[in-house]
């Protein structure tokens, strides 16, 4: 899968754990939540990621936030914004770590995803040939400031009026 | 091969302009009497496989086959009233649409 | 640093509404900018039809029956005539010369190109107007009583705050893929005007007990497949706290909102499902939950926008011998002011409606001539300033009486002096099927049919105020469930077939019309229409409204108007 960083492809090193599959011993693995209560009896070498559905309740997800470094929401259709709720929440919680947007997002709700506290996008291979990295980066370069405050926008024009007073 | 239950016509929607068009002889027009109209299922998928081309290629949206009667004058007519609607133009609005370029209105 | 407010564009009176500063500005720019080039993508293929589609939608653009149709976006339904002159100037360049007027306050253009439409937004942006989430699963244009400002029983204008939510929700990065499309309306007078109880949130602007102004909040009502009531979630929530309150419901709907059925999307579904009281539960932990200050809208920034809705002066010497003189003389001007006239609440002025269902004519649609002569009136008569009301009428809120008169006559030169505001010729119409992808019948020819049907001027007066909506769907987006007589276009056997429902009701006093009976082939509509007509005026006591007498006596009572005699003189 290809991994959006700043507007940029960059090297994704962490892998998908798919539903039957076995726990490698190397590498960062980003498993499904379901899936995260079997990393305590393993034992590996490399960074443990969760993979959330975009439905899941804050609460499951808070006694994670210290044994992991990577928390992903999934994305199912671009159409689906949950995920920017869920966002919203996870970073309110107290988050700090990267926070991934993974699936289903096109180059032009990247600007929404990084304003609700995403640090990055993982896309399909499919998906980034269709929509290449110059689309990512002219839309991460576009982000401009927004009527709404408290995002982690560019700036907002509330902030930029009090401040032009 | 299979005889469509009625024959079919292909409609669609120009991309850069929102206008309806049809499938014809040899691509698309603006006028549904002179699409081209199938009667087996083969047909029809074939015309869909040329239309898929001009989907791809961003030239058109929105394709769908069409059941059709024939007129007289061997000329396809929609048989549902919103098909027939698209082929014609507002009907309060008789300068506008296709109507007002001679498609005559009728019953619809 | 100085923020550049922009200069008027017109050499008449600046009306009284919000004027863009250099960030509404350079936002709006950047929005046309942005679009042409998700345009570009699209007729390149860099963007599929499928990923293209929600944002030509949050820009307004959909693909109809015959054309491409642009929604324009009237905020709360306030124009100035420099807008209402580009309107027109859209009109004739792109399009076919006219608008729609639509239930939701905004315009439609019916024959746009997708290559123009750049070009377009480039063209209303320069009068600040915009195409921006007037369609998808976004919140949409926040609507308002259409006679705000000027309404003798206003307690408060309910435009800056329909301002500051519109800009609070426009682009919001967390709402804008929403289960599904979200309506809001606002109203601040003793009479609703605004139907905030068919709104996926009403606010009803209050008083607390303190004597604090704040917003009383109602959620889940709605229309479409399934009509509902909205219910109050909050008897009031102060001014200061109107955008986090706002905020926690919206979460609660983005994250509960169903998305596996369309048409159980909205959020008066969840409302239902979930149940009022945990549904306030939820709302008011998420409201406790966020952090209010940093989402709120400052005060001064509330003030910053109230201050450009501050009325014009109006002229405490205006009398009204002219207007007076001007009846006595003419039987039609009496008619047109008896009809078209609203309280106005500075003294010897009047709020007047300006009727778009000419007789026999399309409901809303006018041309650009007529968009150009309503600009001219408003600069000569009315502070510059129009409202499109939901009704799809055009109202000139500022007009002195001794005006009225010489306004009459100057809108009587442009078709546009029909006296039946509120009138059973007042139909409210969809475009339905003659130009809607998603209609199932037409609406247009019903209302054309029953408008010629009634056009006796002095029948209609008798007859009094009786609401008459038409749907060409279960959209409803003719408000057909909250008319006094609605009247819902469907497919029967392959045939158009209309439903007729009595007793709705959109004010505070909101009712969802029911159903009367089965449905009636289009040319049997107008005679049905005739026959509840009789029944009404056969039961009417004093000066009852249709509205009214329909609640005293029952539906039953009007079941005889659906009877229809077959060729042998029995009865169905």
């Amino acid at each position: 899968m290809a991994l959006i960083s700043e507007g940029f492809f960059t090297e994704n090193c962490w892998t998908l754990l798919k539903a039957e599959e076995a726990w490698p011993f190397n590498g960062d693995i980003l498993v499904p939540l379901e899936r995260a209560g079997e990393a305590a009896a393993i034992k590996r070498v490399g960074r443990l990621g969760v993979l959330l559905p975009n439905t899941a309740k804050i609460e499951t997800v808070v006694p994670l936030f210290d044994e992991i470094s990577l928390l992903a929401v999934n994305f199912p259709a671009f159409s689906d914004g949950r995920g920017f709720s869920l966002a919203r929440l996870i970073r309110r919680a107290g988050f700090k770590k990267e926070l991934r947007a993974h699936g289903a997002l096109v180059p032009d709700q990247y600007a929404s995803a990084l304003a609700c506290g995403f640090e990055s996008v993982e896309i399909s291979d499919e998906r980034a040939i269709r929509q290449p990295q110059e689309q990512w980066r002219a839309a991460y370069l576009a982000r401009d400031v927004a009527y709404q405050r408290g995002y982690a926008n560019v700036g907002s024009i509330l902030d930029r009026r009090r401040a032009a007073k | 091969m299979a005889q469509l239950k009625h024959p079919q016509i292909l409609f669609a929607n120009d991309l850069k302009d929102g206008e309806v068009l049809f499938l014809g002889a040899k691509g698309w027009v603006r006028d549904h009497r002179i699409a081209k109209i199938a009667a087996t299922s083969e047909e029809i998928a074939s015309m869909q496989a040329v239309a898929a081309v001009d989907l791809a290629a961003n030239r058109v949206l929105d394709v769908y086959p069409v059941d059709v009667t024939l007129s007289p004058d061997g000329h396809p007519e929609p048989i549902h009233y919103r098909e027939k609607m698209r082929t014609l133009g507002p009907s309060m609005r008789l300068d506008l649409g296709k109507q007002a370029n001679g498609v005559e209105f009728g019953d619809i | 640093m100085n923020i550049a407010v922009t200069p008027p564009l017109s050499n008449g009176p600046r009306p009284a509404m919000y004027y863009y500063d250099t960030f509404d500005r350079a936002f709006v720019e950047e929005r046309v900018a942005q679009f042409r080039d998700q345009v570009e993508r699209r007729l390149s293929g860099a963007l599929s039809e499928e990923e293209f589609r929600p944002h030509r939608l949050m820009n307004g653009l959909y693909l109809q029956l015959h054309a491409y149709m642009l929604r324009v976006a009237i905020p709360y339904g306030t124009l100035s005539s420099t807008q209402m002159r580009q309107l027109a100037v859209i009109a004739d360049k792109w399009d076919r010369g006219y608008g729609h007027f639509t239930t939701r306050q905004n315009i439609q253009f019916n024959w746009p190109k997708l290559i123009d439409v750049p070009d377009i937004l480039q063209a209303l942006a320069e009068v600040e107007m915009h195409a921006i989430q007037t369609s998808g699963n976004c919140i949409r244009n926040v609507t308002a009583d259409h006679f705000a400002g000027a309404a003798a029983d206003e307690i408060e204008d309910p435009r800056p705050t329909a301002e500051l939510i519109r800009q609070w929700s426009t682009n919001h990065p967390e709402y804008c893929f929403l289960p599904r499309k979200f309506k809001v309306a606002v109203t601040g007078a003793e009479h609703d005007r605004a139907a905030v109880l068919l709104h996926d949130i009403g606010l009803r602007i209050v008083k607390n007990a303190q004597g604090e102004v704040g917003y009383c909040v109602i959620a889940g009502g709605g229309l479409g497949r399934t009509p509902m009531v909205g219910k109050i979630v909050r008897d009031f929530v102060p001014r200061a706290d109107l955008l986090a309150y706002l905020a926690a419901v919206l979460r609660v709907y983005n994250s509960y909102g169903r998305r596996d059925n369309k048409y159980k999307a909205r959020i008066k579904i969840l409302v239902h499902e979930t149940g009022l009281d945990e549904f306030k539960a939820q709302i008011e932990a998420e409201f406790a939950a966020l952090d209010r200050s940093g989402t709120n809208a400052d005060p001064e920034e509330f003030a910053r926008i109230a201050a450009y809705f501050v009325p014009p002066e109006f002229d405490a010497g205006a009398s009204s011998a002219a207007f007076e003189a001007a009846k006595a003389k003419d039987a039609g001007f009496v008619r047109f002011a008896e009809t078209n006239l609203s309280a106005h609440k500075a003294k010897n002025y009047a709020i007047v409606t300006v009727s778009c269902k000419p007789i026999g004519g399309v409901p809303g649609d006018v041309t650009s001539a007529q968009m150009r002569l309503l600009a001219d009136v408003a600069d000569k008569y009315s502070a510059g300033e129009l409202r499109i009301s939901h009704e799809q009428n055009v109202v000139l809120p500022h007009v002195k009486l001794d005006d009225v008169h010489a306004l009459w006559q100057a809108l009587q030169t442009a078709g546009l002096a029909t006296a039946n505001a509120g009138l059973i010729t007042d139909i409210i119409a969809c475009p339905g099927m003659d130009y809607c992808s998603l209609a199932t019948a037409r609406a247009i020819p019903i209302a054309q049919a029953i408008s010629t049907q009634f056009a006796d001027p002095e029948r209609q007066k008798l007859i009094g105020k009786l609401g008459i909506k038409i749907s060409g769907c279960i959209n409803a987006c003719g408000h057909h469930h909250i008319a006094a007589i609605g009247i819902l276009g469907l497919e029967k056997s392959g045939r158009e077939s209309y439903q007729i429902t009595l007793g709705g009701d959109p004010t505070f006093k909101a009712a969802i019309g029911e159903r009367l009976g089965p449905g009636l082939e289009a040319d049997e509509v107008p005679h049905v229409i005739e026959n509840l007509v009789a029944i009404y005026l056969n039961e009417r006591q004093g000066d009852e409204a249709f509205i009214d007498t329909y609640r005293r006596v029952g539906q039953a009572k009007f079941k005889p108007a659906l009877e229809r005699e077959v060729e042998d003189g029995s009865h169905l």
